[in-house]
């Protein structure tokens, strides 16, 4: 085996190659923007340079005279849409600010007018000879700007239910013997998927189809038949392939109904293809964070007392947060914890989901602190975790599924070579080089959500599962491809898969690192239900249930060898036996503890994900320990990430190679986030300052020598049928901390405040 | 993007012609009607951002075969303005005898871009300036002459602390003017009225109370090749930036040293990334002729090489960042084996 396609161990899946390998290497994926329109007219957006206002005046004579332009679309002609409600209180929106609705304005970015025209170049053209004038307030910008308001999470965001406490903080953390105070933050991030935001939108009499790169295909077909104000049966939503999505395009953004009106209204297809520094402002970000974390332990290194404070920015009018204090307050054993969760209102976007959005800040701040704590106590930070680590979450009480922190910790520091580090800051160096090794703790709650899916078998073999999951570049395609294949004993070449479509049975939001157990737990459901069939067919006398739980392993067991059942099935006797060519199942699966309207939840675009620390008498999360060695430059400062080396346990993995790779991906985005990425606000205006991918900085292969992933077995039957733990949003996680815990040892110099920059380091 | 007529110039007369006629009196760079393209990685750039909006373009690049040689010239080399970057960087003479140049335009960019890219359209790339680069600000003075400077009191990080005006802040964000300026290079220069030459330090223009005005080139003149006189074998380039490749300078340092038996015969110090124009740090010269090399001195040559400079809110650090530089690429240059 290669190291892309790592020797599966127990309980883990074949790393077959991708099941959309060959059509994406040689550019035949189609994307949303390439999907072929009918004489399409092309839209181009003109974004507010103001970010709090209104505007006063519209010039648009220059831009009507470009040649080919047909329409301008501005708050004084928009079709009217209806509002929609934000996704936390039971709508579809990634923000409530509706665009060209009046003259008013709330953000920078903001879209204040759509050009037409008959080609792509004349509405850009027209575009930008569009003349603004404004009237301009004063915008808050962020943390620290006049006119911000701040207050509890609690009480206006309807997801967060609770600021996590127990035991008698302030006590404990008042005798503890050993005790650390410290503040962090964090900066605005976007998420910049490589594909553009882009959307097409055509019309056949009353029935619309959206070609948009989307992470929840039911949610925005139902979002837009709702501003709309048409039934939901008339919008499909096609997106087979999504050029990356990392929560950006979990919540349906403003742009896709206005697109869908004007098609509308020129009856004709119109294609919108937004520019990359729009995406900045039209879609949603990270928000910048800020955070107090006070630990108190005992000079053995047990902790007696946490409490991590927390605040967030978010827009205006919606009440945005993330809240990684439900994951921060469980991690450890401590049996005194508070906490608290604030939102702060200023005039931006509405903020959203980006890769692990509570964990990343979160816990950047939580296991830098850890860190801390190892250093006041002289003891190895491997050991502080060792000594604080919990079977049972301390809030609640709960028992972990399972949690193999401590196993992740002792292979990567294993891999690492973690006893050659020197403890004492400063002590490494290699030329102009000093050398840091750093490590966290990283993890993920792990989630499902209620799914549906459709499979048919034909006599032959061949095998058709439609479920409307998403192809973020995950792997969707081929796990779900590897399920079918293994569930019903047919060659993985047979199985072809249908996902991305809103007319397939609706799945969850590719969100939260769901995607894997909810689809393959709904898919291994209803190829047993196939198997049934033909099992009743060639075997009538028997007790179905029996029978069938004995050899097709269905219900909550997890689709280890042992349950995959002894007896292969021959096919041809079952089909002879049916008297049929095609078998055709379709079922809907929820996972265990999910609320009671689930499925009609589901089938309204919404989303029930359930687990993490929601489960009623369990928690369950996928953990894992990542090890960095940083280099710091004596002279100019540069700090470089050589080598990365996480080891990973999640349940079941289905196929090692893509499991991998999203793991490799979240390393190295993980040392983009704390070395590279920041989104730059002007804060006289409220704006940002580099939208663009040549200020707006990631790795280059040139930052990236050494990226070792390590998956560890782990069996987990207690989550889902699959026993599947997401892997998408783990490994970026614990990155930020590690890096900054080995600048720390490079330079003993403690950072707080990311991204951390040559300017930054004081040796 | 607006639209524009596109012409290929078949000889550097037809080239002149074109590009003089659609110029008339404009400022060459920021606002002229008419712009010579050569591998375009900076001009279509700009134009898709509507900063930059020529009605005309002349499409220099068929003048390859008259103007990319690298080649002997007397006593030093001449690099032909549409040489490629890469091909310069990779080239063995240059390697041997010019490392600054060498690795200037290595460290440059990306791959593709160096593919690409020419020298002479190198030297004339513009700022990085974000605010220069996204016409939603209205205040810029080099985009929009008198309306302010946005970056003055905004974020500033990336901007210049020497050559700087209260007009205009931009950086001059290249790597190979540095090792040009460094080696007092000529620069050639074809127009209407003849061939003309000019030391390569004349071509650039602080930003003063004109930052519009980037050089002194004429309207329609086009530069065609470069000059170095002598050789520089002990010569650095050392480039500071946030990420290992594919990223401007937050600072740099062009040095070549003349030693002769431990005492420094002649020197040469060119600061990147933290200039508004390709800067030569005279005085710091100055301090090394004469001298032998110790760490002391490449403190006082450093402190020298910054006297002037002024930091703004998120740029001072360059400050004491283009000391180090300074003084470790001296370092390097005294050391390195020849
Ligand atoms: C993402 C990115 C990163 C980069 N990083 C770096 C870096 O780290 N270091 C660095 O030095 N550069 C960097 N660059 C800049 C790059 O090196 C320049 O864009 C390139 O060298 C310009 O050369 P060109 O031939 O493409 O010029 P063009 O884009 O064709 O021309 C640039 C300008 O010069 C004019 N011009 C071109 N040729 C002539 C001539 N012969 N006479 C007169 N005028 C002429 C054009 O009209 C135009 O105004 C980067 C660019 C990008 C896009
Ligand atoms: S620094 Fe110069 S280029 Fe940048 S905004 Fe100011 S005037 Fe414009």
């Amino acid at each position: 085996m290669t190291a892309a396609a790592p020797d599966p161990k127990m309980n883990m899946g074949q790393p077959v190659p991708r099941y959309d390998a060959v059509v994406k290497v040689t550019g035949r994926a189609t994307y949303a923007s390439d999907m072929p329109l009918s004489d399409p007219a092309y839209a181009f957006l003109v974004t507010s340079a103001i970010a709090k206002g209104r505007i006063d005046s519209l010039d648009l004579d220059e831009a009507r005279r470009v040649r080919g332009v047909i329409d301008i679309v501005t708050h004084e002609n928009a079709p009217r849409l209806k509002d929609s409600k934000l996704f936390s209180n039971g709508g579809y929106a990634g923000t409530t600010i509706q665009p060209l609705k009046s003259a008013d304005i709330a953000h920078d970015g903001q879209i204040i007018a759509v050009v037409v025209a008959e080609t792509y170049e004349s509405a850009r053209d027209a575009a930008n000879r569009v003349k603004v004038s404004y009237t301009a307030t004063t915008p808050s910008a962020t943390f620290d700007s006049p006119g911000t308001t701040i207050a509890a999470a609690k009480g206006q965001n309807a997801q967060f239910k609770e600021d996590p406490k127990v035991g008698d903080f302030a006590k404990a953390f008042d005798e503890a013997e050993v005790k650390l105070t410290a503040s962090y933050e964090t900066p605005t991030q976007h998420h910049n998927p490589m594909e553009l935001f882009s959307t097409s939108c055509a019309w056949m009499g009353d029935e619309l189809v959206i070609y948009e790169p989307s992470q929840f295909v039911h949610g925005l077909k139902h979002g837009v038949a709702e501003q709309l104000g048409i039934d939901a049966d008339k919008v499909r939503v096609v997106n087979p392939y999504v050029g990356g999505g990392f929560g950006s395009r979990g919540s349906m953004t403003p742009r896709t109904a206005i697109i869908a009106a004007i098609a509308k209204r020129l009856n004709r297809p119109v294609k919108l293809v937004p520019t990359r520094d729009q995406g900045f402002t039209i879609t949603t970000h990270r928000a910048e964070t800020r955070h107090e974390i006070k630990l108190g332990a005992r000079p053995d290194g047990k902790l007696v007392a946490l409490r991590h404070e927390g605040a967030e920015v978010s827009s205006r009018p919606d009440a945005y947060c993330v809240g990684g204090t439900k994951t921060t307050t469980r991690l450890y054993a401590c049996p005194n914890v508070d906490s608290l969760v604030s939102i702060v209102r200023a005039d931006r976007n509405t903020p959203g989901f980006m890769r692990s959005p509570p964990e990343v800040p979160y816990l950047f701040a939580l296991e830098s602190a850890m860190d801390e704590l190892a250093v006041k106590l002289n003891l190895d930070p491997v050991e502080l975790r060792r000594i604080n680590d919990t079977t049972n979450e301390p809030i609640g009480g709960k028992p972990y599924t399972s949690r193999s922190l401590m196993a992740c910790f002792d292979e990567a520091a294993k891999a690492f070579g973690w006893a050659q580090r020197s403890p004492q800051p400063k002590s490494m160096s290699d030329g102009d080089w000093l050398i840091g090794y750093g490590c966290a703790a990283t993890c993920y709650p792990t989630q499902m959500g209620p799914a549906a899916a459709r499979v048919r078998l034909q006599r032959d073999g061949r095998t058709r599962v439609e479920i409307a999951g998403h192809e973020i570049g995950t792997g969707a395609y081929t796990v779900i491809a590897q399920t079918a294949a293994e569930r019903l004993g047919v060659p993985l070449e047979k199985v072809a898969v249908f996902i991305g479509d809103s007319d397939l049975p609706p799945a969850p939001v590719a969100g939260g690192s769901n995607s894997t157990a909810s689809t393959c737990s709904v898919v291994t459901m209803v190829c047993d239900q196939i198997r049934q069939r033909l099992f009743k067919a060639v075997m009538p006398g028997q007790s179905l249930t029996d029978k069938a739980k004995a050899t097709v392993g269905i219900g909550q067991t997890p689709a280890t060898q042992a349950a995959k059942g002894d007896r292969p099935l021959d096919l041809e006797k079952a089909f002879d036996a049916l008297g049929v060519g095609v078998v055709e199942e379709y079922g809907e699966w929820k996972p265990e503890g999910a609320p009671l309207d689930s499925f009609r939840a589901m089938h309204s675009g919404q989303v029930r994900l359930v687990g993490g620390d929601q489960m009623k008498d369990q928690i369950a999360y996928a953990f894992g320990a990542e090890f960095v060695e940083v280099r710091v430059n004596r002279f100019t400062h540069e700090i470089r990430c050589p080598r990365l080396v996480g080891a990973f346990a999640a349940g079941r993995i289905m196929n090692p190679r893509t499991a991998r790779s999203q793991l490799m991906g979240g390393l190295i985005w993980g040392m983009s986030s704390a070395l590279l990425e920041a989104t730059e606000i002007d804060e006289r205006n409220a704006r940002y300052v580099n939208d663009n991918l040549a200020d707006y900085l990631v790795p280059v292969n040139a930052d990236v020598a050494n990226v070792e992933v390590i998956l560890l077995s782990e069996q987990d039957d207690r989550i889902n049928p699959v026993g599947v733990k997401g892997v998408g949003e783990l490994a970026n996680v614990g990155t930020n901390a590690a890096i900054c815990n080995a600048i720390y040892h490079a330079t003993g110099q403690r950072i707080r405040k990311l991204p951390v920059r040559l300017e930054n380091i004081e040796v | 993007m607006r639209p524009f007529s596109y012409q290929r110039a078949t000889d550097p007369d037809t080239a002149v012609r074109a590009l003089g006629a659609a110029a008339a009196a404009n400022n060459p760079l920021t606002h002229a009607r008419a712009q010579p393209l050569a591998g375009g990685t900076t001009l279509i750039d700009l134009m898709k951002l509507d900063v930059m909006r020529p009605a005309a373009i002349v499409d220099i690049n068929p003048l390859a075969s008259h103007w990319s040689a690298i080649e002997p010239k007397g006593d030093g080399v001449r690099l032909g303005a549409l040489a490629k970057m890469s091909d310069v960087a990779a080239h063995d003479e240059i390697q041997r005898s010019y490392p600054v140049i060498a690795n200037s335009l290595k460290l440059a960019a990306s791959a593709q871009l160096r593919n690409m890219a020419t020298l002479g359209g190198n030297v004339m790339q513009r700022t990085r300036c974000s605010y220069f680069r996204d016409v939603s600000y209205e205040n810029c003075n080099k985009r929009n002459p008198g309306s302010g400077c946005a970056a003055m009191d905004g974020v500033n990080r990336m901007h210049a602390v020497l050559g700087v005006s209260d007009q205009c802040i931009a950086t001059y964000p290249g790597d190979f003017a540095q090792a040009l300026i460094a080696l007092d290079a000529t620069v050639e220069i074809t127009g209407k009225s003849g061939a003309r030459s000019l030391p390569f330090a004349q071509l650039h223009k602080a930003p003063g109370n004109t930052p519009d005005i980037e050089t002194t080139l004429q309207p329609g003149e086009l530069i065609s090749a470069f000059f170095i006189s002598g050789r520089w074998p002990r010569s650095v380039y050392l480039k500071a930036r946030d990420r290992q490749s594919y990223e401007f300078a937050l600072s740099s340092a062009a040095v070549a040293l003349d030693v002769q038996n431990g005492t420094i015969r002649d020197a040469r110090v060119a600061l990147g990334g933290v200039a508004t124009v390709p800067w030569r740090a005279r005085e710091a010269e100055a301090l090394l002729k004469g001298q032998r090399f110790d760490d002391g001195l490449a403190q006082r040559v450093a402190d020298a090489a910054f006297a002037d400079a002024k930091g703004r809110r998120h740029n001072s650090f360059k400050i004491a960042l283009g000391k180090r530089v300074v003084a470790r690429a001296l370092q390097q240059a005294v050391t390195m084996e020849i």
